[in-house]
């Protein structure tokens, strides 16, 4: 059955777009996460959602003009959070908040409830047309290679801010890039998981990867697995079962998160129960 | 050979002085113990040197080249920062952790291992840095300022919060890397006890310079001793009214 289903065509394109939004998801997820930004891939998304109501209202493509703010907005939200006194929290709330709002707002302007916003809320993988793939395939690889590019800095700049500008690294031109490629990693991945559930993508792979993983470099690879994982069973299953695929997605990121918990915890009490034989 | 000159160093804080004409030196091969009670602008100093604060007042000048002219000598220096505890989850192993020391593009794995080797490691190169003690972090991090193969270490109360067995060994391992390695330290601590026993020169400051010279002068002079500790504990009363967060 499931070879049959890897025979359906957008049924290929839908992985092939899944697996390379998985990757970039998950990669930069790890570093969202340990630098406490796990929320910030939330606010971009629903900054993107502002852009994409632009873009119906101005005839241009939603997802361009979701790029536009929410790379303006990512910058914005650092820069308020460099200069000011704001709470990190409580600068990713205004972000995400300004971001539905204006949203809300455009797309009643564009048109009500005649513009479906739908598959930008939740996701449309198996829709994904041609130029789509692409696009998101030249995005993955840009992503990947500047994370790869940067790889050391970035893990530096995410252990110790203070420590890497001592040794040189221009930490706010890094943060900067880091933001931008964040953003972009998030409104590629609209058309997976869709705006509403793309931070789950970036923070449960990377927390059941800290879970488990030794060294930096294993705990990323052990993340994109998971994430593949996911996105791979999440797309047959949802086909199979005729479920919405963002959420089966998700929905299995998930139960592979609770499954490492599960697994972590039986080995504790084992370990446990070992010591105390022993004494 | 002189490393450090800081001359007449002044900074100011929204809130008030932090540091007011400093002047002092450091010499090749010297272990400088900074000491000053809680406030007294010890941490704020090594900001400067380091590069991190540049709005200052007066010159720092590192190897004889002014630090805000020429910032590439700065990397002849490493840098233990005073202990906050590292987050357990972060997922990168003690070798990975010292790595990152290199300012190179290309780490040295024989640097690497050397590294690790001194701060005495090597078992625990490939535990996740969280997992390890507070001691042995701040070794660790030692570990990660030495690949670099530093001229100058400066260590800011790297011991705070450590028992009392691992600052021994941590002790033992400043000790170690000034006599047999030849570097130059800068070791601030609140240990009286621990400075007096490692440096041969002290500084001692409270927002200006309280005393500078060599080691002995200073925890033989009675006086000298009796007028710091009266000195720190107005800083620890002022530090402790009401509006006053230091």
């Amino acid at each position: 059955m499931v070879l049959d289903i890897l025979q359906v065509i957008f049924v290929q394109r839908a992985l092939i777009t899944g697996i390379a939004v998985a990757a970039i998801c998950s990669v930069v997820g790890i570093f969202l996460v340990l630098r406490r930004q796990s929320l910030f891939g939330d606010a971009l998304s629903h900054m993107a959602f502002g852009g994409i109501a632009v873009g119906f209202l101005g005839n241009v493509y939603p997802l361009w003009a979701a790029f536009a703010f929410s790379i303006l907005g990512a910058l914005g939200i650092t820069k308020l959070r460099q200069s000011t006194r704001i709470p990190p929290d409580a600068a990713v709330a205004v972000l995400l908040s300004s971001g539905l709002a204006l949203g809300v707002v455009l797309a009643n302007l564009a048109g009500g409830p005649n513009v479906n916003l739908n598959s930008y809320l939740f996701g449309s993988i198996l829709l994904v047309s041609n130029e789509e793939i692409m696009m998101i395939m030249l995005i993955s690889v840009g992503v990947l290679a500047v994370i790869a590019a940067l790889y050391r800095k970035l893990v530096y700049m995410t252990f110790d801010e203070e420590q890497a500008k001592v040794s040189g690294l221009q930490v706010s031109k890094l943060n900067y890039l880091f933001i931008i490629v964040a953003s972009i990693t998030v409104v590629a991945s609209i058309r997976l998981v869709g705006i509403l559930l793309i931070s789950s993508l970036i923070v449960i792979p990377s927390i059941s990867a800290m879970m488990i993983g030794k060294g930096f470099k294993k705990t990323m690879l052990i993340a994109v697995s998971i994430s593949v994982f996911s996105v791979v069973t999440g797309i047959i299953v949802s086909y199979a079962a005729d479920t919405a695929p963002g959420g089966t997605i998700v929905l299995v990121t998930i139960a592979v998160f609770l499954a490492i918990l599960g697994w972590k915890s039986v080995r504790k009490a084992r370990q446990k129960e070992a010591l105390i034989t022993r004494l | 050979m002189r490393v450090v000159s800081v001359d007449k160093v002044s900074y100011r804080y929204e809130h008030g002085m932090a540091l007011d004409e400093i002047s002092f030196s450091v010499d090749e091969g010297d272990l400088l113990g900074m000491i000053g009670p809680n406030g007294a602008g010890k941490t704020t100093l090594f900001n400067c040197m380091l590069g991190l604060l540049s709005d200052y007042q007066g010159t720092i000048e590192i190897f004889g080249e002014d630090i805000k002219k020429n910032r590439k000598v700065l990397k002849s220096i490493g840098y233990v920062p005073q202990k906050n505890s590292i987050d357990r989850g972060f997922p990168a192993t003690v070798e990975e952790v010292v790595s990152l020391g290199i300012t190179v593009d290309k780490p040295s794995r024989v640097k690497i291992s050397s590294a690790l080797e001194t701060a005495g490691l090597v078992p625990e190169k490939d535990r996740r840095i969280g997992e390890l003690s507070g001691g042995q972090q701040q070794r660790a991090l030692i570990a990660k300022a030495l690949v670099n193969d530093p001229r100058l270490l400066i260590l800011d109360e790297p011991v705070t919060g450590i028992d009392l067995e691992m600052q021994n060994k941590f002790y033992s391992l400043v000790r170690n890397l000034n006599q047999e390695k030849k570097i130059t330290i800068i070791l601030s601590s609140h240990d009286l006890d621990a400075v007096n026993k490692l440096a041969n020169k002290v500084a001692c400051i409270n927002r200006s310079m309280f005393f500078h010279g060599d080691a002995h002068h200073f925890f033989d002079d009675e006086e000298l001793m009796k007028k710091y500790s009266e000195s720190s504990m107005q800083s620890h009363m002022h530090l402790h009214q009401p509006g006053n967060n230091g």
